[in-house]
């Protein structure tokens, strides 16, 4: 008996875009890839002792890369100001990051190096980085370790007293150190420390519950931000000699995602809105190893380690459809398909491939859990074979963790996880020395677009907040101050006002808007847009149907969103009404960035642009850049600045982990 | 499930606060506690209501960010956990559940159940940290630590700074808070060169902000959700006393 | 912001006033051994020979006097000590918890420490009234075995003083391990193990030996 269906109309809209002049100026030297980053320091402007007291400098977020930057700023001498949406410096995202960081220390006598270190990373980011950065970001990884174990955080270490390292996805040396599964929580505890004592001794003022809402940019330069105190609901101009944006990722345009709940995007995108660009803005990693969605009301999604990986075997029932619970599947029934597939790296592949095969395992209906969107993650082998007690030592904490939330014990039976939104590599575009097409303006950490290209190795996020904030940052940031000296500071200008309007004016368009639809309705809404067409695979037609779709969105946003209570007011609807608008934009700028790159690298896999097997399929002739785009007012196509990447050292390869 | 919230509600610090009485329903038992509240707050909005303001945002229970006193108890009716980590099917269909703000003199309240903790920041301030500056460090490896001496190191800094050890205190004390702080760092060498002002410094600021006295009634190490055990006050007592009856070999 | 002093003398923070808390109490503790040894004198069948002349000792001997006025000096402090603390008790919690379920988190023995303690303050005022004023300072007529086994005939004495020593053991049952914890001699897991098992024992052995001795006297009359 057939049925008629009748599939809903497909509404899609034309993706357009200006193509701007390409970029050429990134300000990386050249020379020996070895000798770049000394060279370059050598070479940059200094400013005296006496002097640093004079200049000023807003760092925005507390992350790694804020509380680094900010309490070596303090340390240099200059006046740092610190701002800070939450509660506290300690509470930024960095704090949840689990695995480890890599660093090239070659301790463990495996053949590492930093070349390796920055080869790995360029290769794991499908050739769409720059080589003089991430050479650098190999380069400075080691320093990074000596630092925070001087700051006295308490990395795992062997019983002889030694560091330990351990194992992660793409790379075939064990560089990764860690502090059980909080790393990311012992590093920010470090920097958060460090920024404390700047604080004591005067140099760092840190503003809690206060919101950066805009940029202000007088003359093509950075002169300050537009602050809101969430708890007084004032708003405060701020004016500085440089402008650190170091405000994470924008992962929560997803909705469901491994980001805290209040990250968001406002200051890139407000500094996008004020003429900086945006680079690769459709490069989201999506994390393998993530505890499955298990309902409609679920406000985020929890990841579990890739250093799981290390240990853990992915496998699914070789029969689609298999119910049986797993520990009834036989061996023979069982298949390890990242084992076959890629049998040179095994479980331990980067995590877009780890990622896309879970998904492909899925579409094929071999997936496990109530939705059949789910993979095993299966203990049981190293559990025999290095016993409870040194399985504890290294997941204690993540196996207790995906007990309480799934109520399932992992010493019993195999986790099930899913792919989940993680981490951007896109962000604001930047030069060698970290700043912005917009003079004085910065960004650092998982803010900017730089290091990672088109997906980041597990265990680098933590090396390049902690690299921009501590080692690179600090030495850039005096070349530009160097100029500033006799700049007198003042709040009292046509730029500060505007801005200051221009916020005001959006928080009570929010305000009176009193529609009949939450905030939160809205952001699943683009969530799932984003997800659906946005996500693990995009292609035309799909990214087409998104981009009118979040402009629909948009539009009825502005006409029925409600908002309630005031703006003097401590009022956390209207926060996260004005992120969320934010990602409304941006979101669509996603999905043109999605739609311009025609071809299929790291995280991005354009379905039209793939081998038969289901890779990636670059296209080194026609792509090998940075997007980097501008913002050319409301509703009009945005401009693409495309800046080559010339590639000395490496040769792009085919990107193979078989 | 369904279930009638008491919740206290306030508009600002200078407002007296009382408890209001909300019906919420159809909440998942899969739902955490703050997916709960959030599904009030939607519901709150939907008619026209003042939503409830509460502090969260990694709900993952590691940014120390939600801390809620419900039915009596810091982070609620489970031992070690965070609010976010509490699931709805630890209570039973039907229940009434009170819920209220961490409460201190330190930590005054900003609205509703979110108070202000900036006092901890203040400890931190006072010596929660070694004195070496960017680019300063000798190589990692140089400074081997015993592994029994970091993995105890490390138990101590897993603190999330959430404040239940204040919060669940019956003399709102936040010692084990300190403490925490003071023996990480005392288990290490790095720790040692300022180990004695440390440990005065902080305990110092600690009285200044407030808190209460520590009478070991062990009800903090119940509720932190890191599981700091009670012998890192223990630590800090031993550190306190010999600061203070010995003399400093350094001292001119 | 808040700046701390440092001038302040130590003894005066909380950490301080917890430090001469622990010392004094771990002191009495010391001298609730010595006086249990003396009164269980009292349960010997030789009309109170022996326990005349530990009284007659104690009350005599040079050194004795001096440990005395250590004593006095012990009890005083304590009590000052713990009477500040419950004083201050509210000033870090102005606001209290409309609903706070303590016993989840905590054990009986400390959250009764302070009605055992003023249970224990008044048990004290009777006593020191009854055998040290009425006896040592008026001079009374009677031995001390006599004065001993009157007040023990009475029974509401005897009640007093028996609900008074389970009282004593739930102060012990906590004060005892918290005077260690607090002079940071829990070092790790098996001392805390020790530590705790001691207190228990200490804490029921202890007030059970000084109860046995107005039972044994109020038996003795049926």
């Amino acid at each position: 008996m057939a049925e008629i269906l009748t599939a809903p109309p497909v509404i899609t809209r034309q993706i357009t875009w200006r193509e701007g002049n390409p970029i050429l100026d990134n300000k990386c030297p050249s020379g020996d890839l070895e000798k770049r980053w000394t060279k370059h320091k050598d070479s940059l402007r200094l400013v005296a002792p006496h002097n640093k007291r004079k200049l000023e400098v807003i760092v925005v977020g507390a992350g790694l890369a804020g509380a680094s930057a900010a309490a070596s700023l303090g340390e240099l001498g200059y006046r740092v100001k610190v701002f800070v949406y939450h509660n506290s410096p300690r509470r930024a995202h960095s704090i949840a990051a689990q695995g480890g960081i890599n660093a090239a220390k070659n301790y463990r006598n495996d053949g590492d190096s930093i070349w390796r270190l920055f080869y790995d990373t360029i290769k794991g980011g499908d050739f769409r980085a720059r080589e003089s950065n991430v050479y650098r970001l190999a380069e400075v990884s080691v320093k990074i370790i000596d630092h925070c174990v001087a700051q006295g955080i308490p990395f795992a270490r062997e019983y002889g007293g030694y560091l330990d390292t351990r194992s992660f996805g793409g790379a075939q040396l064990m560089r990764t150190f860690y502090a059980r599964g909080q790393t990311g929580q012992q590093l920010l505890l470090g920097a958060y420390a460090a920024l404390q004592r700047q604080v004591e001794l005067g140099n760092v003022q840190v503003f809690y519950n206060h919101d950066v809402l805009d940029i202000v940019v007088e003359d093509g330069r950075a002169r300050g931000i537009i602050v809101r105190n969430l708890i007084s609901g004032e708003i405060h101009r701020v004016a500085a000699h440089a402008v650190v944006l170091a405000t994470g990722g924008y992962g929560n345009a997803y909705y469901l995602s491994t980001n805290a709940k209040l990250s968001n995007a406002t200051a890139i995108w407000r500094a996008h809105r004020r003429g900086a660009y945006f680079g690769n803005p459709s490069f989201v990693q999506i994390h393998p190893t993530c505890i499955p969605q298990s309902g409609e009301y679920q406000s985020k999604l929890t990841l579990m380690s890739e250093s799981l990986r290390n240990d853990g075997r992915v496998w699914v029932p070789r029969t689609p459809g298999d119910k049986r619970p797993p520990h009834e599947i036989p061996e023979h029934d069982r298949w390890y398909y990242l084992e076959e597939w890629y049998p040179s790296f095994g479980n331990l592949v980067p995590r877009d491939i780890a990622s896309r095969a879970a998904k492909r395992v899925c579409d094929m209906g071999y997936g496990v859990g109530p939705t059949g969107r789910a993979v095993y993650l299966d203990f049981s082998d190293a559990i025999k074979r290095f016993g409870k007690e040194v399985i504890y030592q290294r997941y204690g904490n993540l196996f207790e963790m995906y007990e309480e939330i799934t109520g399932e014990s992992p010493w019993e039976t195999p986790m099930r996880i899913y792919p989940a939104v993680h981490y951007t590599m896109g962000g604001l575009w930047v030069d060698y020395n970290l700043m912005t097409n917009i003079e004085g303006l910065y960004a650092i950490g998982e803010a900017n677009f730089s290091d990672h290209g088109a997906n980041r190795l597990g265990a680098s996020a933590l090396m390049q907040g902690l690299a921009d904030g501590y080692f690179i940052l600090p030495y850039t940031i005096g070349d530009y101050l160097a100029t500033q000296l006799f700049v007198k500071l003042s709040t009292d200008t046509t730029a500060f006002a505007d801005a200051e309007r221009e916020t005001r004016q959006r928080i009570d368009r929010l305000l009176s808007t009193k529609g009949t639809q939450t905030v939160d309705e809205f952001h699943r809404e683009l969530g799932k847009i984003l997800w659906d067409h946005c996500g693990l695979a995009r292609n035309a037609q799909g990214l087409s149907q998104a981009y009118e779709q979040i402009r629909q969105l948009r539009e009825r946003f502005w006409r029925e969103v409600r908002v309630p209570g005031t703006g003097q007011e401590f009022n956390q609807n209207l926060e996260k009404a004005l992120r969320v608008s934010d990602f409304l934009e941006l979101g669509e700028l996603m999905v043109v960035d999605a739609y311009h790159r025609e071809e299929s690298c790291g995280c991005h896999l354009r379905e039209e642009y793939q081998t038969e097997e289901g890779e990636a399929l670059r296209n080194d002739k026609d792509y090998a850049y940075v997007a980097a785009w501008k913002w050319a007012g409301e509703g009009e196509p945005p401009i693409l600045h495309k800046e080559p990447l010339n590639f000395e050292f490496v040769k792009p390869t085919v990107r193979s982990y078989k | 499930m369904r279930f009638t919230l008491r919740i206290w509600r306030q508009k600002n610090s200078q407002d007296e606060g009382r408890f209001e009485v909300y019906e919420v329903d159809g909440v998942p038992p899969n739902a955490s506690f703050l997916e709960m509240l959030d599904i009030l707050n939607e519901k709150l909005i939907k008619e026209g209501k003042e939503p409830v303001a509460f502090d969260h945002d990694c709900r993952e229970g590691i940014c120390g960010s939600c801390g809620l006193f419900i039915n009596g108890r810091a982070h609620g009716p489970l031992p070690n956990i965070t609010t976010c980590r509490l699931y709805m099917r630890h209570f039973k269909d039907g229940d009434t559940i009170t819920i209220e703000p961490f409460r201190a003199k330190p930590f005054p309240v900003i609205k509703d159940l979110v108070v202000d903790r900036s006092a901890l920041d203040r400890i931190i301030q006072k010596g929660g940290y070694i004195s070496v500056n960017t680019g300063s460090a000798p190589d990692a490896n140089s400074i081997p630590i015993p592994k029994p001496a970091a993995d105890r190191a490390f138990d101590y800094a897993t603190c999330i700074g959430c404040g239940a050890c204040v919060a669940a205190c019956k003399n709102a004390s936040a010692m084990l808070f300190t403490a925490a702080k003071v023996a990480h760092l005392a288990m290490l060498p790095q720790g040692q060169p300022e180990r004695r002002q440390r440990v005065k410094r902080m305990v110092a600021q600690m009285d200044l902000e407030g808190f209460g006295h520590c009478s070991n009634t062990g009800a903090c190490a119940v509720e932190c959700p890191a599981k700091i055990p009670l012998k890192a006050i223990a630590q800090l007592q031993r550190d306190y006393i010999w600061a203070n009856l010995t003399p400093d070999p350094h001292a001119p | 912001m808040k700046t701390a002093s440092l001038a302040v003398g130590w003894l005066h923070t909380t950490v301080g006033r917890k430090v001469i808390m622990a010392v004094t109490g771990l002191f009495l503790i010391t001298f609730l051994v010595v006086h249990l040894a003396g009164n269980l004198l009292l349960l010997r069948n030789d009309g109170g020979a022996a326990f005349n002349a530990y009284a007659e000792f104690m009350s005599t001997n040079p050194l004795i006097r001096i440990l005395e006025i250590a004593l006095f000096a012990g009890f005083i402090i304590h009590i000052y000590q713990g009477l500040y603390f419950i004083f201050r008790e509210r000033r870090g919690r102005p606001k209290g918890y409309a609903l706070n379920d303590a016993k989840a988190n905590t054990s009986l023995f400390s959250r009764t420490m302070r009605l055992s303690a003023l249970v224990i303050l008044v048990f004290l005022i009777v006593h020191l009234k009854h055998f040290f004023v009425e006896h040592r300072l008026l001079g009374s007529p009677m031995s001390m075995y006599e004065l001993c086994k009157l007040a023990f005939e009475n029974p509401y004495y005897s009640a007093f003083y028996v609900v008074s020593m389970v009282l004593l053991a739930f102060h012990l049952a906590h004060g005892f391990y918290s005077g260690f914890q607090t002079l940071g001699l829990i070092v790790n897991r098996r001392v805390e193990q020790i530590v705790r098992w001691g207190a228990a024992v200490f804490a029921f052995l202890v007030p059970l030996g000084f109860a046995i001795i107005p039972i044994y006297f109020l038996i003795k009359t049926l």
